[in-house]
């Protein structure tokens, strides 16, 4: 091919090739999590290649304290995810059903801590923990990563429920269901996708944050604290593993959510 | 986006659409709903700021405690024995955010209008890197940009590297531990963050828009520049700011793929707090932080002239 129409098939699938090199650009370092799982590393850091091993995968708990740190956030994400997610839909049905004076303050409270630099809100809260003398831990972990899911969760929820037509709950009144029966049997269903985003998101959020926790953990450490720990001290392979396997996991999960939704909407279609 | 529609004239009222909750028993219902939510973010969002308020002007030392002293110079102190780490954070920030745009924009056009089926398998794809541990993929830039790795390489055979290190953007024969490897770090943390309000703008474009500006003789560019581009400034300013204010305050990437020299305020603020202690001055550097974010999104949005946010 000679250089022009090589130029000119560039330019025409411009759209094309620049968005795939962004796409590269963002799988890139899961592939490299990936192949290094397989590595056998020569000093403490897994960051060049030696030879290929599957030792790390044969056994994920082989480096102290790891998977200690990975059950804590696993545990701190779901309770962070429970809470929140309550709170948030409570929230979220309450701004979009009912108007009221205080909206437009309720409203500005939920969109702040998503504006806010998550230094600040990790420093913040260590400042009142400090000034009322609570113990840093698991507890003031829990207590922050609901506050900054909160907001997310209010978010995905409002928006379903902002898309739900209300005469379908008239027509479950009509057809004399109570209160509670129609909120169980016909709002909660329509509203599940959106709740279920949001707990998603929540989950994700406080299983991976780094910045408020480390201010708030004392000496706790949850599984991204324990990463950044081994970026001094050396990264067992086994991170690597822990990485991999959440990326497919997730993988697994959305591609599967995705098939049942398809399907229902198919089926109501 | 409802803050006009609240004038509580009766036929306003009557047309919201929880016209059917009864009335009488129902008004209290949502404050009893917001109750448990609203508290914790007043407890644990709120008050804390008002914590750190005080904080920054308080005098003393950790043994002998400290007080509230109106010490206001600890801002100007902070300040200038900082500045430096303020402006490149904003710069690094500013810098990520542009390239995030010029990155991700492409790909949110091509998920929007020329995915077709594989519109769901790119999108998982954009989403599912999210789910490794944000800090084993930086870690994951380490060994992607490391000093004998193939970035490195390519970049010394095409000669790249000494235009960089005139500029003062890399070192040496070094990619790891200067700004070009936090720039780059950053920019691949916070891109989904503007790939998806871009693609959630571009979706909601009419295609009929375009094929209109087609028919009028515009060319590609042209429909662009024109059509395309001013329907998703939505997408760009929502994505512009979700980048940038984290970005802001990110002290991960500089630490983890930087060096002495590329301290971001984040670092300084988390050094100040966590190993220093001296939560005065911490305190002030978080208040100036969010005083340049509040000044540089207010001016941007004046300039893209968009209020309605939220």
């Amino acid at each position: 091919m000679n250089p022009r129409t090589l130029l000119r098939a560039v330019r025409r699938n411009f759209v094309l090739l620049a968005g795939l090199l962004t796409l590269v650009y963002l799988i890139l370092p899961n592939v490299v999590v990936m192949v290094f799982s397989f590595n056998k590393p020569n000093g403490r850091f897994n960051y060049e290649w030696q030879r290929f091993s599957t030792d790390a995968w044969a056994d994920p708990c082989g480096v102290a304290d790891m998977c200690g740190s990975l059950s804590l956030s696993l545990q701190i994400a779901g309770w962070a995810t429970l809470g929140a997610t309550l709170l948030g839909t409570m929230i979220a049905f309450a701004l979009v059903r009912y108007r009221f004076r205080a909206r437009p303050a309720v409203n500005s409270l939920i969109f702040l801590p998503m504006a806010m630099p998550e230094v600040v809100m990790g420093a913040s809260l260590l400042t009142l923990f400090l000034n009322v003398g609570a113990p840093l831990g698991f507890w003031t972990i829990l207590i922050a990563h609901i506050m900054f899911c909160l907001s997310f969760v209010v978010t995905a929820v409002k928006a379903r429920v902002m898309s739900m037509d209300p005469r379908l709950e008239q027509a479950a009144q009509d057809l004399y269901a109570g209160p509670f029966q129609t909120f169980v049997r016909v709002t909660l269903p329509i509203a599940a996708p959106g709740i279920a985003a949001g707990a998603l998101l929540a989950f994700a959020l406080s299983f991976d944050d780094f910045i408020i926790t480390n201010f708030n953990a004392g000496s706790t450490v949850t599984f991204p604290m324990y990463v950044w720990g081994s970026a001094q001290r050396g990264t067992p392979v086994q991170i690597n593993v822990i990485g991999t396997a959440m990326f497919v996991i997730a993988v697994l999960l959305v591609v599967s959510g995705m098939l049942i939704g398809n399907r229902r909407g198919r089926r109501s279609a | 986006m409802t803050v006009t529609e609240v004038p509580p004239a009766p036929p306003a009222a009557e047309a919201d659409p929880p016209a059917d909750a009864p009335r009488r028993r129902g008004r209290l219902v949502p404050y009893w709903l917001l109750l448990p939510g609203i508290l914790w973010l007043v407890f644990f969002f709120a008050l804390p700021m008002i914590y750190q308020a005080s904080t920054s002007v308080q005098t003393g030392s950790l043994e002998d405690g400290f007080k509230v002293s109106w010490h206001f110079a600890t801002y100007w102190d902070a300040f200038s024995d900082y500045w430096p780490q303020f402006l490149r954070s904003i710069g690094y920030a500013a810098v990520a955010t542009l390239l995030c745009l010029l990155l991700g924009y492409p790909l949110a056009y091509l998920i929007a209008f020329r995915a077709g089926r594989w519109r769901n398998a790119v999108l998982i794809l954009v989403i599912a890197p999210f789910f490794t541990s944000f800090l084993i993929r930086t870690l994951a830039w380490k060994t992607i940009l490391a000093d004998s790795g193939p970035v490195v390489g390519a970049l010394n055979t095409l000669h790249i590297l000494d235009v960089t290190s005139t500029l003062g953007i890399t070192s040496g024969d070094r990619v790891l531990a200067t700004p070009l490897a936090v720039v780059c770090g950053l920019t691949y943390n916070f891109l989904p963050f503007m790939i998806l309000p871009l693609y959630t703008s571009l979706e909601r474009i009419d295609g009929r828009l375009l094929e209109a500006a087609g028919d009028l003789y515009a060319r590609p560019a042209t429909t662009f520049r024109r059509v395309t581009f001013p329907l998703s400034m939505p997408g760009v300013v929502s994505g512009t700011l979700l980048t940038f204010i984290p970005a802001t305050g990110d002290y991960v990437n500089a630490d983890l793929l930087g060096s002495t020299d590329t301290r971001m305020i984040g670092n300084v603020i988390q050094t100040q707090f966590l190993r220093v202690l001296d939560y005065p001055t911490a305190a002030a550097l978080s208040f100036i932080l969010m005083a340049a974010i509040l000044v540089a999104v207010t001016v941007y949005l004046r300039k893209a002239g968009t209020e309605d946010l939220v």
